[in-house]
């Protein structure tokens, strides 16, 4: 038997949250190198899985597959398509920055907390979550899927609720009291979203009789699995739903800027950048894979639902008086633009999707983790209680600009290749869409340069007159992520080829070709 | 030959990086490594530009593929560059002009404690700016075309701690946003028409496809133009654009990035003389233009707005010339290029008057500087002269043939309007021009100390400033006629850009002479109306045209109206809804299922936890009940 690699890059961050959970109360330090040297590992794997995977091979590699609850027909499959190797490496890629970024989050000296060991207590929950985000992008077993799909919630509400952002208005009990309510609202959302997604995995066990995503798909393609137009649409959406609640699509959406407002600005990355990517993943995966009809009938509806979060986000993002929110409605619009790349259903709007969910992560980490940056020292999240900061802190306000420029698909830095793709993906099958999408680099342009104007240019607030500007252990994180954007907005075919494949068969897993140029076509 | 285009851009980009992450140690030499690189940049451009003379005029272009950009599935996105004629001709302006205010930079920053960072920017718009017109294919030029405008954002607010200069940067960036989707749309076009947006396969393939559609795509095309190029409906930031310090206005404002615009659109050539609706267009938009900057340029007490509306204005003589077709495009060129040279002059010698006058920028409160600075006056004197197109000066040259061209737009009714629109602008041209020259060099002095009592020494600015000035004075006197020898510029341009001879409604000599009067006409009632009696320090309140004119014919009034207000309403109404209904309505929905908003609120109480574990708990009972129904 081969090394179980797929296992081995879920299992060291899980045998990393053991460890560092279990080191003593009193060596707090340890706990976070220990974290960090773990995520690292984490990272080396996941490098090592990119290199073993070959783009041309197979369409599912490195699988595993061992029985699990043999009664029930529930199996521990696991495999990667391009797609999921991409999306591992943005996870393993971020987890070291999180865990630098928020280094001092869970000091007890800084926050007073009076929690049993709170710092092993933060570091070991992230490293859960990344083995559970890792895992998920793994598993080709429905029911697997499914139990990390909703499992990971649990790290996560401990992660909003019992470290929440220090820098807030008003008391602390309110303080307290705003962070439950957005650390419930989370796991209430999401464990709604999972439980009409259990009836649906049920009901898909009861007509296809096993979970294998592979064996459904093989014996759907072949025809020995016929399901009824109906069956097929309502266990679509089941799983539709829970996805677009992760994603998170509008209407679903209003726990997201809770969620990311409350936490601190490392766990809302851990939130925005890697765990709603599941949802998105999982739409191309299992909705598609699953249910090619079905996907194919709703499109025009969920097409619709993503232009009015492209819109509504940006809107809503303008309208913001709180940095951390601003940046969760920006998401929102962003995840709009993924998911109708994903139900475009064109080689360039589905490329264009993945390679969103790659650039969305790493520019939304550089904005939110220098937005946190800037908001530990000032306490205060509120917009208006900045100004002028660019000349008391010129690195700070020049990384939150670089930020912003991704942000708003700048061209030259990554995210520009990705919404670019996704808007002519779109607009090659439905021009309207398209041309309506496009109003959004106009609003990320304004709710970003917005931001940046009032928060960094004009005269120096007095509050801020003394502000330090970043330190090393800042540097070491947003340097990287900065180098990463130019990097990939000049050169990302790494990635396109990485993903290329992985996309066509997607597509023809719901016998869609690409339109032809008008001129071919007329030929 | 080829490989040593990649280094235009390189030069220029290396600056950049170095400079903005150099950090303090390079603060006392940065400036001579941006001006450095800006020159090396420049004889790069000369080395290809003689290459480029020695071969045969039908196979000038060169090419360079660098690496493979977005590639996907159908859709091919290269780094690759091509220099033809028309991306030479741009190549020795920006680089040529951009050295010359690199080395004027050097003294009129001297004081400035951030002057690395303000040659870093500049570098950085020289990389954006020569990648702009070297690209072969048009979303590469995109990234040019954002990077020079993110270098003018970073520029206009060089001095991001005045309120006005943030304001005016935020702006202008969003003002060309909405130009940028033109051509978002324009290549989205472009790829499902052509199934590609490289330069060579849509322009030589443009008769494949139905007019309507190259129409869409030409009408996407200008409206990214109207952004660039500042032009009517798109205007509204180049006026605010002079709170950046005065060599950008030159160099950014004046000379280069504003002339993207004409690029754009003379590059997309055969696009436009396949949709004459889009020429109609691209025509009115250059007519209504010129005017509109004109006449704002008549009302301006501050002498760089006056200038910036005359660049509008000039743009607009040169994007009508565009919208011709064959008979205009290389007179757009010509013009472009002349006007670079002039206009940089006008802007440098407009800094100059401001360095020695302790910035002041209200021409009210000049008054006689000719005698303070003399080399300022001449120079910016022979810059005047070439922008109202005195007989034998580079302005004359070029706007006469773009007058002529108009005039021959069609055979009726068409070709007297545009001519005539065209040859009104060159009157109130002279007009404009007059009153800045007059205002600020004639007359008796007219400042005073201000309130601690200090009062401005006029005196002449550095050697390092005035050389730029003289070189570019140069310039806006022979460049016109030389490029008129023989024809010599049109012949150059003409394998890219295609030329027929234009064939006006009225004759030539009668289009130069009427011309001539024009300006006369204009330059005279300026004369009468400042020269002759004193000018008021104070502005008189003006007619109601005046007053409009001054509020930049109240552009700014609407879009705040409209625009802002509107948008705040919106924004600030959906923030509300989002709250109370969104939310409310997603857990309401949720309620009628599981009591969800109740237990929201008990959950407050400190109930979350047992919530949590109560709905695992559910969930691992619905998996029991599954295994069960199984059994049975």
């Amino acid at each position: 038997m081969s090394f179980p690699l797929l296992t081995a890059t879920a299992a060291v961050p899980a045998i990393g949250a053991i460890v560092t959970a279990a080191v003593p109360a009193a060596r707090r330090s340890a706990a976070k190198w220990l974290a960090l040297l773990f995520s690292l590992a984490t990272l080396v794997l996941a490098v090592v899985v990119g290199v073993r995977f070959d783009p041309g091979g197979d369409r599912y590699q490195l699988t595993e597959s061992h029985a699990w609850i043999a009664d029930f027909g529930v199996r521990y499959e696991l495999g990667v398509d391009g797609i999921g190797v991409a999306l591992i490496g943005l996870t393993a890629l971020l987890i070291p920055f999180v865990i630098l970024a928020g280094w001092h989050d869970a000091d007890p000296e800084e926050t007073g907390s009076k929690r049993w060991r709170p710092t092993q207590g933060f570091f070991a929950l992230i490293l859960m979550v990344e083995a559970m985000v890792v895992l998920s992008f793994e598993a080709t077993d429905v029911f697997l899927f499914y139990i990390l799909f909703e499992a990971m919630l649990i790290p996560m509400y401990f992660l909003i609720g019992g470290f929440g952002d220090r820098a807030h208005a008003g008391s602390d009990e309110k303080a307290a009291a705003q962070r439950s309510y957005a650390a419930v609202k989370f796991l209430l959302y999401n464990l709604v979203g999972g439980l009409i997604m259990l009836a649906a995995v049920i009901g898909l066990y009861v007509v296809a009789g096993n979970f294998s995503l592979q064996e459904i798909a093989a014996a759907r393609a072949s025809g020995e699995l016929n399901m009824a137009t109906n069956t097929e649409r309502l266990l679509f959406l089941g799983f539709f739903f829970a996805f677009a609640v992760k994603a998170p699509l509008w209407p679903l959406h209003t726990w997201l800027p809770n969620a990311m407002g409350e936490a601190t600005a490392p766990v809302a990355v851990l939130i925005t950048a890697v765990v709603d990517k599941v949802g998105t993943f999982a739409m191309l995966r299992f909705c598609l894979g699953l249910f090619p009809e079905a996907s194919k009938w709703a499109t025009p509806a969920i097409l619709v639902l993503a232009l009015i979060s492209i819109v509504y986000g940006a809107l809503l993002a303008v309208g913001q008086r709180d940095i951390k929110r601003l940046i969760a409605y920006a998401s929102i619009s962003h995840f709009g633009f993924i998911i109708m790349g994903i139900f475009a259903m064109t080689s360039q709007g589905q490329s264009g999707a993945t390679l969103y969910m790659v650039n969305h992560g790493i520019s939304t980490a550089a904005l939110m983790l220098v937005a946190g940056f800037l908001i530990s020292r000032r306490g205060s999240r509120l917009i208006a209680d900045f100004g002028g900061v660019q000349k008391v802190a010129p690195v700070l306000a020049g990384t939150f600009l670089v930020g912003s420029l991704a942000t708003l698909s700048l061209p030259g830095l990554a995210p520009f290749v990705s919404e670019f793709l996704v808007l002519v993906g779109t607009f090659a099958r439905y021009p309207v869409i398209g041309i309506i999408a496009t109003f959004g680099i106009v609003l990320a342009a304004l709710y970003t340069l917005v931001l940046y104007q009032r928060t960094m240019t004009g005269p120096v607030k007095l509050e801020v007159a003394k502000m330090p500007d970043l330190r090393v252990r800042e540097l070491v994180v947003v340097a990287p992520l900065i180098a990463l954007l130019i990097f990939l907005g000049v050169y990302p075919k790494p990635v396109t080829d990485l993903v290329n494949p992985a996309v066509g068969h997607t597509l023809s897993d719901v016998q869609k070709k690409d339109p032809k140029p008008e001129v071919e076509a007329a030929k | 030959m080829e490989n040593l285009i990649a280094l235009l851009v390189a030069a220029p980009l290396l600056g950049a990086a170095v400079l903005l992450c150099g950090g303090r140690r390079l603060d006392r030499g940065g400036h001579w490594i941006g001006t450095l690189l800006a020159v090396v940049s420049f004889a790069v451009g000369v080395l290809l530009f003689t290459d480029m003379l020695g071969k045969d005029p039908e196979h000038r272009a060169m090419h360079q593929a660098l690496f493979s950009w977005i590639p996907v599935e159908g859709f091919q996105a290269d780094v690759a560059f091509q220099l033809d004629q028309l991306s030479m001709t741009f190549v020795l302006l920006i680089t040529g002009v951009g050295s010359l205010i690199h080395v004027y930079s050097i003294g009129y920053m001297e004081h400035d404690e951030r002057r690395r960072r303000f040659f870093g920017y500049l570098n950085l718009f020289l990389a954006a700016m020569l990648l702009l017109v070297i690209a072969d294919n048009y979303l590469l030029l995109y990234v040019g075309w954002e990077g020079v405008g993110l270098a003018s954002y970073l520029l206009i607010g060089f001095w991001q701690h005045k309120p006005s200069a943030a304001t005016a940067a935020k702006k202008a960036f969003l003002v060309n946003r909405v130009g940028d989707m033109g051509l978002s749309i324009a290549i989205m076009l472009m790829f499902t028409t052509f199934g590609t947006f490289a330069f060579g396969p849509v322009l030589e393939s443009t008769s494949e496809t139905s007019e309507g559609m190259l129409t869409a795509i030409g009408l996407m095309l200008l409206l990214a133009a109207c952004g660039k190029s500042a032009q009517v409906p798109l205007q509204s930031w180049l006026g605010d654009a002079m709170e950046g310090p005065t060599p950008v206005s030159a160099l950014i404002h004046a000379a280069t990035m504003v002339t993207a615009g004409v690029y754009l659109i003379t590059r997309s050539g055969a696009i436009f003389n396949g949709a004459p609706d889009a020429q109609l267009a691209v025509v009115i938009v250059g007519a209504v233009t010129l005017l509109f900057g004109a006449i704002v340029g008549c009302a301006k007490d501050d002498i760089k707005k006056a200038l910036a509306g005359s660049t509008m204005s000039q743009i607009g003589y040169m994007i009508l010339a565009a919208g011709l077709g064959p008979i205009g495009y290389a007179f757009a060129i010509m013009h472009l290029v002349t006007h670079g040279f002039f206009k940089a002059g006008l802007f440098l010698g407009a800094g100059s008057v401001m360095h020695g006058m302790n910035d002041e920028v209200d021409m009210r409160k000049y008054g006689g500087l000719r005698k303070y600075m003399p080399v300022t006056f001449v120079t910016f004197g022979l810059g005047y002269l070439a922008i109202i197109g005195f007989p034998g000066l580079s302005g004359f040259w070029s706007k006469d043939k773009i007058i002529e061209a108009a005039f021959a737009y069609d055979d009726g009714i068409r070709g007297w309007i545009f001519g005539g629109v065209a040859l009104l602008g060159a009157g109130i041209t002279a007009f404009y021009m007059t009153r800045v020259m007059i205002m600020t060099f004639f007359g008796e002095k007219r400042w005073q100390p201000d309130a601690e009592g200090n009062e401005p020494h006029p005196h002449e600015s550095p050697r390092s400033m005035t050389i730029p000035m003289i070189v570019l004075a140069f310039g806006s006197v022979f460049a016109g006629g030389l490029f008129s020898l023989n024809e010599s510029f049109v012949k150059w341009l003409e394998p890219v850009t295609q030329f027929e001879h234009p064939h006006p409604v009225i004759s030539v000599p009668a289009i130069t002479a009427s011309t001539v009067v024009v300006l006369l006409l204009g330059a005279a009632l300026a004369y009468v109306m400042y020269g002759r009696k004193e000018v008021p320090v104070t502005a008189p309140r003006g007619s109601l045209l005046t007053r409009a004119a001054r509020r930049d014919l109240l552009q700014d009034d609407f879009n705040h109206v409209v625009l802002v207000r509107g948008g705040e309403h919106l924004t600030r109404s959906l923030v509300y809804v989002d709250h109370t209904m969104v939310d409310g309505a997603v857990n309401g929905t949720a309620a009628g299922f599981g009591g969800l908003s109740g237990r929201l609120r008990k959950v407050q109480n400190g109930f979350a936890r047992s919530y949590a574990v109560s709905m695992f708990g559910g969930t691992a009972i619905l998996i029991a009940a599954t295994l069960l129904m199984r059994a049975v």
